[in-house]
């Protein structure tokens, strides 16, 4: 785990080569995490993988999160890991809500890590997150004809109303 | 001729004992007649219909569809079967691995949109006569799955016979709701649910015998079924 001064280390580090790229970084319990330009996450994630130092050659996950009321609202998560010194590090790229009719696009990084196929086609299955390049993006766990996204917070519940009334006065 | 009816008794002794062993040979070989046939045959026959014989030849030797969806799958089938519930004593312990061979089935778990049609399918795969049983809040209900992956009860695609109360339901009442099944067999065979489900026409008859020829309709409306589905 890079500590707090570590991580700022890191975001010097690409500040210099990629200056801009870093937006924010944020440091909490026990986790960092670089904010990155989701216009530029693959020269960050790339720098972090291939850097003599930093070496996180390990992409353990990829997963979106809906921020819902909060802007921008998409988050997109990879959590590297580098396997000889064990250290996890969280990359953020946040997305805005595009509007009604489009989804929200972040460049694919099945490249890199191939291991990102199926969980970003998980991310655009649940959330509607676009990734481009990604050689097949298509529903993965939903059926194919499925409509909508589900895991969104503004995704209706479903399902039948619950019948049972009888505190449904008390609850307002 | 008058016979008198009564219950068969014990034999008294030895002697009567004998007496009607050799009456019982006496009827195998065919040398029993006239007044003596006739009281033996209303002494040790029971006279009923052959549909309440076939129900209850049918109730007591189920095979169920080794089938599982969910954590229910874990009270049953799998815990029945063991020697602590022992569904076997009810007759019906013989799992089967194909639903061309099993007699009811058992939804053991919440029903995902996308395991529906795969559901439905081992249900029209099954020989008639069949039954289901819905185990547990989720497959009868939708249960705490009130969300856009779960179908919200599963006789809203196929028809189920027995739900089963429970999150799990413990196997004990798995052999209760079984027994009730049972008893629903040998009552009423055919409740009418194939027609009430729009489910007629998706039977698959076993061949032979004329109690396994389906009706002409039913044979029309197969037909046209396949032919929808473009088989």
């Amino acid at each position: 785990m890079p500590d707090a001064p570590g991580l700022e280390l890191i975001r010097g580090e690409i500040e210099e080569r990629h200056p801009g790229a870093v937006l924010d970084t944020g440091f909490a319990q026990e986790r960092a995490a670089l904010v990155v330009d989701p216009e530029r996450i693959l020269d960050v994630l790339r720098w972090l993988r291939e850097t003599p130092g930093q070496g996180y050659t390990f992409l353990s996950s990829v997963h979106a999160a809906d921020y819902l009321p909060a802007e921008p609202r998409f988050g997109v998560h990879y959590e590297l890991l580098n396997m000889d010194r064990a250290e996890r590090l969280r990359v953020k790229a946040l997305l805005a809500d595009p509007g009604e009719d489009a989804l929200p696009e972040i460049d694919s990084c099945v490249e890199m890590y191939p291991t990102a196929e199926f969980q970003e086609r998980e991310a655009y299955d649940f959330f509607g997150i676009v990734f481009r390049g990604h050689p097949d993006l298509r529903r993965i766990l939903l059926p194919d004809d499925y409509v909508g996204w589900p895991q969104r917070r503004d995704f209706p519940i479903g399902g039948e109303p619950v019948t049972f009334t009888y505190n449904e006065r008390d609850l307002g | 001729m008058e016979v008198e009816r009564r219950k068969l008794e014990q034999p008294r002794d030895a002697e009567e004992l004998r007496i009607r062993q050799l009456r019982a040979r006496d009827m195998l070989r065919g040398e029993l007649e006239g007044e003596d046939l006739e009281r033996y045959v209303e002494e040790r026959v029971v006279t009923t219909t052959f549909e309440k014989v076939q129900n209850w030849a049918r109730a007591n030797s189920m095979f169920p569809l080794t089938f599982g969806l969910a954590c229910c799958a874990i009270e049953a089938p799998i815990s029945l079967v063991t020697a602590r519930y022992d569904l076997a004593r009810f007759g019906a312990e013989a799992l089967r691995a194909s639903p061309r061979q099993a007699d009811f089935i058992i939804l053991s778990g919440r029903v995902s949109i996308k395991m529906a049609p795969v559901v439905r399918r081992l249900y029209d795969q099954m020989l008639e006569p069949k039954w289901a049983i819905s185990m547990g809040a989720c497959s009868s209900s939708g249960g705490m799955f009130s969300n856009y992956a779960v179908v919200q009860g599963a006789d809203k695609f196929m028809p189920i016979d027995l739900h089963i109360p429970g999150c799990p339901p413990r196997p004990e009442s798995v052999l209760y709701g079984f027994t009730k099944l049972q008893r629903k067999i040998t009552g009423n065979p055919d409740p009418g649910w194939r027609r009430r489900y729009n489910a007629e026409g998706t039977e698959e008859w076993a061949r032979g015998g004329p109690a396994s020829a389906p009706a002409p309709d039913e044979v029309a409306a197969y037909e046209a079924a396949r032919e929808l589905a473009g088989a």
